[in-house]
């Protein structure tokens, strides 16, 4: 049967455009502009889904995303949102929680089972015997959730925006659209947020009976348009408050991040479900549902119902219904002073019976409630939440429109920081204390009358014109007249329960009452008990009333109760619209094409990629490194290391800013020599080493390992600000490429391509020169860190790949061979070097690594040496030592971090080990205790599986080199 | 996200900066006793209120301080090392705060 009504002044539909869907596997149309209920609700379907626990049928409750009663999947997307999702062509849905469909689902049985299911049941009746939990898991498992994952989904981009603008109104109702205008008036940049389609808020459903109020709207919507300050976003809901005024604002396609100079809150208030038995069959919902679904839609809510009501809007919502053709049998309403007002005096003439005192004691199901028809209204003593059976009245009826009160949709100024105090006179919280460039208008902030909600929306625009500096008149708003908007207690007791409270995790009364029995008398305990509020409309139809249920437990004044933590998102976001674009930045050296050609496993250096070695078919990773390894030591490899952090500093008091900063001395360095450089914290802790090169008397080069090169560089900046030297500071990590040649026939590669006299007696250590690769300068520093015999060679990181090409075509007859940075680790640790951040830790002070000779004590200053000076008197606690473990060792192989151990106690832990091809043997680095550090000694090294190996402290380098 | 002022490029959201710690003044390592050395570099109140940290502005190379409240989490003022605003009264919570704003 058909529910759509005639054509409605201010409808949302448009009746030319026909829209056919399917819902349950059967076909139906609605118009443009509906939403899949509201099209629904027009076609007669009353029954939209199951509830999540008890599997009762449901149908539409708020109508506007403050429930989850109608949560529907098209296949691909699941958990739609129903009564505000726009009908589109060809949607093809089905209820999501249900076992067979939404009229004859097969888990209904559970609602009858009911009472073996209290809040918390399963806290307890499955943790023993712990053997079974795994079963009951699966079970629970299955019966929990919502919807069904589609593991297909596909990936969607959403984009993400950024707006800004002086001052940002969530919620376009008579307030927001006053204070949008006002704020415009004064110059004021104006963005304006609202989640539905059109503007307006209540004065798009609640007229009373008559339109006047649409063209009131039609004059605020007309000049928010010509306003060229406004700038309206609808259908986006401000989804969170971030600090400094950011707000997220969410719409179907994505996300605009926008700042604001000020915030004005005027997000209303969400309709609160008095509490009674039944009070969830399809056919029974809230006042406000039934106004959208008239005024927005041109849908009848039902054919002949009631109102139940504890407030004046009631029998607005009354008018309303007799005006869209329902039969009002009765307005009930719960307070026994009842209502006084031209809108009762019109109820009355239109010859609608009013039971003041009464209550909805129950509505009557029809079979397998799947709707309702009648309702058994009896007197109800606001006292006790009683109600006076002996004297009930049975209205027949085939729905109810409830309207007992309110709560603050304020989420978002929760979250900004705001306190809130309990306001009697209107039964609500109200904000009373407000962080800077924070506002509220309208109903979330105590202000009721249409009038004065406007008056309100003027006063919040011009205390945020008189913020921002502006001078204005400031505006005054009058406090509530008249009869509160919301009932302090809308509940009534019922043997039988099922009088919900939460619809969205099925909770009622008495779970509440069993919860306080059970010590959860706390509003955060509580909610995490009984789960109210937890579902996925997060409390907005719920946590008013359960406050106000604990509030009467307690015997304790609302306020003392306080409210639960309301946290983003304001609506459940989809997680397209937060992931990103799966962007990782990620360096690359400009060698990098050449070495994935050349099959190199890589990994992660900081944010570099780098070759650990290139995989050979046939060999595993340990031989292929080993032979790598070998290559270098009997003829040459090459390494590529542009990863290297590279900083130029010049100046003046270039030597002088490297003599604080590190522990070796510059002052006396020759320009085109080298020096080892050492880099210490001032707790005196090791951070980091390289080499200083100078290359003219105001010019070094420093180079700093490849993962410490980011924070190496911002502590020079830092260092420098606070000495205040002249000195500049230039990273040229990326500037410049970096190729190591190493190996005993290194230098006879490498004069083959340079004229420059590279040969040992020529060149050695520590000597840095400036030459030509085939018509490219380069910079070559002799290095050992490696191998005896190292080139490192500097170019212009676009040449770097053709230098590598020219090295491994020189090389061919010596038989080069690439190395990548484990095969790196190994050589260096054949020669007994040790790596900051790899042998070294957080706490390793200089002498633990008999870095003595690096130190130069005697200079005035340099970071960490007056700590040193005071560790110095202390004795040493460990030293790093080499070892080798027997030639002909068996056991299990001993691990990086493997535990030195002495009479059961732990002495230190071994920071490097491999077996080295050039030593024959297994070769490591290990702390000990200083007494087991003597050439020669012996120590234990406990393995992974506890075997021990036998350790001798050695000399290095590990091999004859 | 919050935003800061870089007192070289201005406000700035703060996903472009990095925090660099407490700042502390160096006591004179020539002069100060072992005990007070090690408090400079190891002791740390943590006790809420107005620090003086360390930030760095990561896209240009910038350190700063930032004076800031770490129990409301606001930033009174922002400068180089060395330039504070006013050195004898390093704190003016009003006037600064709405230069930074």
């Amino acid at each position: 049967m058909s529910m759509r009504l005639p054509k409605q002044v201010g409808e949302w539909i448009s009746r030319d455009k026909q829209i056919r869907f399917t819902f349950e596997g059967k076909e139906y149309t609605g118009y443009e502009g509906d939403t899949i209920t509201s099209a629904l609700l027009a076609s007669g379907v009353k029954v939209l889904g199951r509830s999540f626990k008890y599997h009762r049928p449901r149908g539409v409750l708020s109508l506007a995303n403050h429930d989850i009663n109608a949560l529907v999947t098209d296949g691909q997307d699941t958990n739609i949102r129903a009564d505000v999702v726009k009908l589109t062509k060809g949607m093809t849905l089905k209820a999501v929680n249900t076992d067979g469909g939404v009229i004859n689902d097969k888990s209904k049985y559970i609602d009858s089972i009911s009472p073996l299911l209290p809040v918390g049941f399963y806290y307890k009746a499955f943790h023993k015997p712990a053997a079974l939990f795994p079963f009951w898991e699966k079970v629970i498992r299955k019966a929990a959730g919502l919807g069904v994952v589609n593991f297909n989904y596909p990936r969607i981009n959403k984009r993400k925006l950024n707006d800004f603008c002086d001052v940002l109104i969530i919620g376009a109702g008579p307030s927001g659209l006053s204070a949008a205008l006002s704020a415009a008036a004064n110059d004021l940049e104006v963005i304006l947020v609202d989640e539905n389609q059109h503007l307006g808020g209540s004065l798009t459903y609640d007229r009373a009976g008559n339109a006047d109020t649409q063209q009131m709207l039609d004059e605020l919507v007309a000049k928010v348009s010509a306003s060229p300050n406004i700038k309206v976003y609808a259908a986006a809901y401000a989804a969170g408050y971030y600090q400094d005024h950011m707000v997220p604002v969410v719409t179907a396609d994505g996300i605009t991040k926008v700042r604001a100079k000020a915030v004005i809150v005027s997000t209303g208030v969400f309709e609160q479900p008095p509490v009674f038995h039944n009070n969830d069959l399809p056919g029974v919902m809230l006042g406000s549902a039934a106004q959208r679904m008239i005024h927005r839609y041109g849908v009848k809510p039902f054919n002949k119902g009631i109102v139940v009501t504890a407030n004046a809007h009631g029998y607005r919502v009354a008018l309303d219904l007799i005006n869209a053709g329902v039969k009002v049998a009765a307005v009930v309403d719960m307070r026994a002073q009842g209502q006084k007002d031209e809108q009762v005096a019109e109820l009355v003439r239109k010859g609608v019976k009013i039971y003041t005192g009464f209550c909805v004691y129950e509505a009557t199901p029809v079979k397998g409630k799947l709707g309702m028809s009648g309702a058994v209204v009896c007197p109800y003593d606001e006292s006790t939440a009683n109600a006076d059976v002996a004297k009930a009245v049975t209205i027949e009826c085939d729905g109810i429109a409830m309207s007992a009160g309110w709560a603050p949709a304020a989420a978002l100024l929760y979250q900004s920081g705001i306190g809130m105090g309990y306001n009697n006179d209107i039964q609500q919280f109200v904000p009373n204390r407000f962080p800077k460039g924070i506002f509220a208008a309208g109903r979330v902030n105590g202000v009721y009358s249409l009038e004065a909600r406007l008056t309100d929306g003027a006063r919040a625009a011009s205390e945020v014109a008189s913020f921002l500096g502006k001078k204005v008149a400031a505006v005054s708003v009058e406090s509530h007249q008249g009869t509160s908007p919301s009932h302090p207690y809308p509940f009534v007791h019922h043997p039988k329960g099922k009088n919900f409270v939460d619809f969205d995790e099925d909770i009622q009364i008495k779970d509440f009452i069993n919860a306080a029995k059970e010590g959860f008398d706390n509003i955060e305990l509580m909610k995490r008990f009984t789960t109210v509020g937890m579902g996925p409309s997060q409390g907005k139809h719920s946590n008013m009333n359960a406050i106000r249920i604990l509030a009467k437990i307690r015997n304790l004044p609302v306020e003392k109760i306080g409210t639960t933590t309301a946290r983003p998102f304001f609506h459940p976001t989809p997680m397209g619209h937060l992931g990103g674009r799966s962007f990782h930045s990620h360096r690359l050296t400009s060698i990098h094409g050449w070495h994935k050609a050349a099959g190199a496993f890589f990994v992660d250096v900081g944010a570099w990629s780098r070759p650990a070695y290139y995989q050979k078919s046939g060999l595993s990773k340990l031989e292929t490194i080993q032979q790598e390894a070998q290559a270098v030591r009997q003829s040459v490899g090459i390494i590529d290391g542009g990863t290297l952090g590279k900083i130029e500093v010049c100046g003046p008091d270039a030597a002088a800013f490297l003599e604080r900063f590190y522990t070796g001395v510059y002052a006396d360095q020759k320009v085109g020599h080298s020096r080892y450089v050492l880099l210490l914290d001032e707790l005196g802790v090791v951070v980091d080493d390289g080499i200083a090169t100078r290359l003219a008397d105001e010019m070094f080069f420093l180079t700093i390992s490849t993962s410490n090169a980011a924070a190496v560089y911002r502590e020079m900046q830092r260092w420098l600000q606070i000495w205040q030297l002249n000195v500049g500071l230039v990273n040229v990590t990326g500037a410049y490429g970096l190729i190591n040649v190493a190996g005993p026939n290194a230098s006879k590669v490498l004069s083959k391509l340079v004229s420059v006299d590279v040969s040992e007696a020529a060149f050695p250590m520590g000597s840095a020169q400036t030459t030509e690769i085939k018509g490219v300068p380069v910079r070559i520093v002799r290095a050992a860190f490696v191998a005896k015999q190292a080139y490192e060679i500097y170019m212009p990181t676009g040449h770097a790949l053709s230098i590598w090409k020219a090295l491994l075509e020189a090389g061919q007859s010596e038989g080069i061979r690439p190395f990548g940075t484990d095969t790196q680790r190994l050589l260096r640790l054949e020669l007994g070097h040790h790596m900051p951040g790899y042998d070294t830790d957080g706490l390793t002070n200089p002498f633990e690594v008999r870095a003595e000779k690096a130190l130069h004590m005697e200079k005035p200053f340099f970071i960490g040496k007056r700590s040193l000076e005071i560790i110095a008197k202390k004795p040493l606690t460990k030293v790093l030592v080499p070892f080798t473990l027997a030639v002909d060792y068996k056991g299990e192989m001993p691990q990086d971090c493997n535990l030195v151990i002495e009479a059961g106690g732990i002495k230190g832990r071994v920071t490097s080990i491999s077996y080295s091809p050039a030593a024959k043997r297994i070769v490591g680095l290990a702390y000990v205790a200083p007494h087991q550090s003597e050439l020669g000694n012996v120590f234990d090294i406990r393995t992974d599986n506890g075997g021990i190996a036998k350790a001798t402290v050695v000399k290095t380098p590990f091999f004859n080199a | 996200m919050k935003l800061l002022n870089c007192p070289m490029n201005g406000t700035r959201p703060l996903s472009e900066f990095l925090f660099g710690g407490e700042f502390r003044e160096m006591p004179n390592p020539d002069t100060s006793s072992d005990l007070e050395w090690a408090s400079y570099v190891h002791y740390r109140d943590n006790a809420p209120g107005v620090k003086k940290e360390w930030w760095y502005h990561s896209p240009s190379g910038t350190w700063f301080i930032a004076e800031r409240n770490t129990l409301s989490d606001e930033v009174l003022a922002t400068y180089l090392y060395g330039k504070a605003p006013d050195a004898t009264k390093t704190t003016k919570p009003r006037a600064k705060k709405e230069q930074s704003e």
